[in-house]
């Protein structure tokens, strides 16, 4: 039998907590000093060039804009699905998506040639660009996930957070569809121009965001001493796995795909093949770190049902997230356009070359402070407002759980803690 | 004070057209100055401006057309080549079997559907009625999204600073740019400055420059007459500068 999980906020009055969020600030503040230093002088002190348009910020910009969308899942199973034991975790699954994207797009602006014209990228569009749609896409997002949010942590409203989640969880599908149909719809090169990229980037949404929303999780429950049960661990553990393999499956019909295209073999030999950078970062860091070990650690009898195990598998799906988006991105524009196809090229523009690249400093500072910035905003908000539930305890999410004494015994002293650790409870999360 | 000015240069250069015209038998003279087009009247689409470029005429050891290309826009780099622009470049294409390779100019190709017009964001790239395309550098945020969807590799970012920018070539950092086919001199009826040295510098006349709606014009006779084709003509995008000989 499941009790109606009470929401709380944390303390956040321990050193610990204010390290952390100390921390974040650091990478926070670090960022906005490199993409200050990168404005200042100009692109030129970065590792991209005119080859490599888009460097590492795009890097971890996409991946937290994908990861964004994803993070919602946890919210969209227990809204759209009807999957209860995920309601009490529905409102940081919210919070972690806004943070997240609030994350990605203040990198991807940061890196803008011109970041001050902001406001023009708002009030001028072109409608035919894949761009301006998801400047509404992820504005939208912030709106319909706030709204979303508020439903549910409104008692009054909660009857009406099922239909703003359906909504929420469409949207979010449109949101990783643009996203990825921001390389789908380059006809120009070889490494995109290709539909898949759009349900690709949908599946990698789903893996990304939940790995990082079980991290979260475990971090938030761990560090603020409130039980969390394996129940609800082991179940997103599961799904990672799913998710994961999903990932591996959409990587390999997209280059089955143009490896069936003779025009394809030459990006295709380049990236699965090549040597370089790229092709060590797709076998080892896509397909081994961030696919078949975690696989293997979330399927495997031993390991499947510890958090430990379960943690590592979501830190190896990140590593090989952005692997994989750097291997997309990167990788994609460092093989050289095809102007004359069949011939060899070349100029002082370097034509038919591969182009050379390394992330620079000031690159790498922007791109973490993305995530930074996510961390601290999840920090702050569950510190002001309630997010996390009292307890995660097996008693009160797993439907078919029977107490044994020791277990009870254990769970009532968790429950004594988890009283002294906020104020009253305000809210209960609805469907 | 200006106008007065620009007008009264348009006229002569209209009347040194008209004595041009009446001075040189067609065909012998090549840098035919276009129509101008009439201060305060927008660009009509009855234009299209195209170029066509004759690689048999064009040497692997020339460069005059990027060096005037980079003297008329002041495109000058920081010796750094990876970041500093190139509106034009020579490019040579070799045939892997056979080792034959010819070279030619590649810029901006102004497409009629222009990849880097559907995808800026904010409308900054932008294709003009007579098939011009160029960048609003007031309304370009620097994504740079348009230099991956270019087919061509025809579009720059301005890296670092720029100096001594020329009052009709506007430039600004962390913006994106490239040919503009010299759009300040077509306006004003003069011929781009890459056709006008490959024919008076270089003495080649490996370009014709005009308007492919004007049958009279060089360049719709000469595409009348010979076959042409586009880089990457696959991708449909019906360029304006089309190429002989490849």
């Amino acid at each position: 039998m499941t009790s109606k999980p009470i929401l709380q906020v944390i303390d956040g009055d321990s050193a610990g907590y204010f390290t952390l969020v100390g921390w974040f600030a650091l990478f926070v503040l670090a960022g906005l000093g490199a993409a200050w230093y990168m404005e200042h002088n100009g692109h030129f002190v970065t590792g991209m060039s005119n080859q490599i348009v888009w460097g590492t910020p795009h890097v971890f910009a996409v991946f937290l804009i994908v990861a964004a969308s994803g993070a919602l899942n946890v919210a969209s199973m227990a809204s759209v699905f009807n999957k209860s034991a995920y309601k009490p975790l529905a409102p940081l699954s919210a919070l972690l998506a806004l943070a997240l994207l609030a994350g990605g797009l203040a990198v991807l602006v940061l890196d803008l040639g011109r970041p001050d014209r902001l406001i023009v990228a708002m009030t001028t569009y072109n409608f035919k660009s894949i761009f301006a749609w998801n400047i509404y896409l992820y504005t939208g997002f912030f709106f319909i996930v706030g709204v979303y949010l508020w439903l549910m942590m409104e008692r009054r409203m909660v009857r009406y957070s099922k239909p703003a989640g359906l909504f929420a969880f469409i949207w979010r599908l449109a949101l990783t569809t643009g996203t990825g149909s921001i390389f789908g719809f380059l006809v120009a090169r070889q490494a995109y121009d290709a539909a898949i990229m759009a349900p690709l980037f949908i599946v990698m949404s789903f893996s990304f965001g939940l790995a990082i929303f079980l991290l979260v999780l475990m971090a938030s429950y761990h560090w603020t001493g409130r039980p969390l049960g394996d129940y609800v661990l082991r179940r997103l553990g599961k799904l990672l796995g799913v998710f994961a393999a999903a990932v591996l499956y959409f990587t390999t019909v997209q280059h089955l795909t143009n490896l069936y295209a003779s025009e394809h073999h030459g990006v295709e030999g380049f990236i699965l093949a090549g040597g370089s950078v790229y092709t060590a970062l797709f076998w080892v860091g896509q397909v081994i770190i961030g696919g078949i070990i975690p696989l293997a650690i979330l399927f495997h009898p031993v390991t499947a049902g510890s958090r430990s195990w379960i943690g590592l598998a979501s830190a190896l799906v990140i590593i090989g997230g952005l692997a994989q988006v750097y291997v997309i991105i990167i990788g994609g524009q460092a093989f050289p356009l095809l102007l004359f196809p069949g011939m060899e090229e070349s100029s002082s523009f370097f034509d038919g070359q591969v182009a050379t690249y390394a992330p620079s400093l000031p690159e790498v500072m922007l791109g973490v402070s993305g995530v930074a910035l996510a961390l601290i905003l999840v920090a702050v908000a569950i510190k002001i407002l309630p997010f996390l539930p009292q307890t995660l305890d097996d008693a009160s999410i797993d439907p078919h759980f029977k107490a044994e004494p020791a277990e009870a015994d254990a769970s009532d002293e968790e429950e004594e803690d988890a009283a002294g650790v906020g104020e009253t409870a305000e809210a209960t999360p609805g469907t | 004070m200006n106008r007065l000015t620009d007008a009264t240069r348009r006229k002569l250069l209209k009347g040194a057209a008209a004595l041009s015209t009446l001075a040189l038998a067609p065909g012998v003279m090549l840098v035919r100055p276009a129509v101008a087009r009439e201060t305060g009247k927008p660009a009509t689409s009855n234009v299209r401006w195209g170029l066509l470029i004759d690689t048999a005429k064009c040497d692997a050891g020339c460069d005059t057309c990027v060096t005037a290309c980079r003297t008329e826009n002041g495109w000058t780099g920081h010796d750094r080549p990876q970041t500093d622009p190139q509106w034009i470049r020579k490019v040579t294409v070799t045939d892997k079997r056979s080792g034959a390779a010819l070279s030619l100019p590649v810029m901006c190709q102004h497409c009629a559907e222009p990849p880097c017009v559907d995808v800026c964001p904010t409308g900054a790239s932008m294709k003009r009625a007579d098939g011009i395309v160029l960048v609003d550098k007031h309304i370009c945020i620097g994504c740079r999204y348009c230099m991956m969807a270019c087919p061509f590799k025809a579009r720059s970012f301005v890296h670092e600073d720029v100096t001594d920018q020329k009052p009709h070539a506007p430039r600004g950092k962390g913006t994106v740019e490239s040919c503009t086919f010299c759009v300040h001199r077509v306006d004003d009826g003069r011929m781009p400055a890459c056709v006008e040295a490959c024919t008076e510098k270089a003495g080649r006349g490996a370009m014709i420059f005009g308007d492919l709606n004007d049958p009279n014009s060089d360049i719709a006779k000469a595409v009348s007459k010979h076959v042409t084709t586009r880089i990457r003509a696959d991708l449909g995008l019906d360029q304006g500068v089309m190429y002989r000989g490849f």
